[in-house]
């Protein structure tokens, strides 16, 4: 799965862990602790840039992970779980911080002629995803390039393309119609691409 | 209508995940075939969407295994808490 909060155990592994959970077993506690939270963690860090907030989320998620157990469906996998509440706990810890205004995406988006032709014409860039991100300066461009989109846009990118929820789930987290949804991430990815194709290009040294 | 570079770059998202109704689909191809700006569009948008991806799960980033102890500890010493 695309979120990569599965431990090497797979799902007998998670039925087990998931019926010690439930009856209470404090090495249960520890163990799905110590197994999960490393991922957990990471998701939390690509969605808060601040290791302080990534830590709290996962202390938060964690808590709501604690109540919820019992509610837990076994029909469900575990992982697929805890990655949606890790997901949201980021997102409200994301909201309580959001109070200064956000800048317009316009300025990253694609310029055009008034006959709709591309002001300036792009061209195709020399590497596949793959063989680009083994390179640090390409992961590190990637990076700051997802954090310079307005957080309205870099929620959205975030949660549809990194974290690949669905269009209805992203749109259920964020409170947003699924209309919302399409168009933010068509211009973040727009954005993105825009900030990344200097680079891709060859032209930056 | 898709006539322009300007509106096929609008309707990127919707042709690459199959949501266009067949005579815009149709409209969208005929540009993209005659013009290699476009092409160029769709491909580097396309690979900008892969390197998102790729990037969360990348082999050479570092391993998840630095949770501070201390910060496990608190996870269980809340636990204890709730419990």
């Amino acid at each position: 799965m695309a979120h990569g909060l599965e431990p090497a155990g797979g799902p007998q592994d998670e039925a087990a862990l998931v019926s010690a959970l439930r009856d209470g077993k404090e090495q249960a506690f520890e163990e799905l602790v110590r197994t999960y939270s490393g991922r957990m963690l990471a998701v939390a860090r690509r969605m808060l840039k601040d290791e302080a907030d990534a830590q709290d989320a996962l202390q938060e998620a964690f808590l709501s992970v604690f109540r919820a157990i019992d509610r837990f469906q076994a029909e469900s996998r575990l992982s697929t779980w805890l990655h949606r509440i890790v997901v949201n706990a980021a997102l409200m810890r994301l909201r309580s911080r959001q109070r200064r205004p956000e800048g317009s995406i316009d300025e990253l988006l694609p310029k055009f002629q008034e006959n709709g032709h591309f002001l300036d014409p792009p061209v195709g860039w020399k590497e596949s995803a793959h063989t680009a991100l083994e390179r640090d300066e390409v992961r590190a461009q990637v990076r700051a390039g997802i954090d310079r989109l307005p957080e309205s846009y870099r929620t959205v990118l975030l949660l549809r393309d990194i974290e690949e929820l669905d269009t209805q789930e992203t749109a259920r987290m964020l409170g947003v119609s699924t209309n919302a949804v399409k168009i933010r991430l068509h211009r973040a990815r727009q954005a993105l691409r825009g900030l990344l194709d200097a680079h891709l290009r060859g032209e930056a040294a | 209508m898709i006539t322009t570079c300007r509106e096929l770059a609008d309707f990127l998202m919707q042709y690459i995940e199959d949501e266009l109704p067949a005579g815009q689909r149709t409209e969208f191809e005929r540009h993209l075939a005659a013009c290699p700006p476009c092409l160029a569009y769709l491909e580097t948008y396309k690979t900008t969407i892969g390197l998102g991806k790729a990037l969360c799960e990348s082999p050479t980033d570092p391993l998840p295994n630095d949770v501070p102890e201390r910060l496990v500890q608190a996870i269980l010493a809340a636990r204890a808490k709730t419990s």
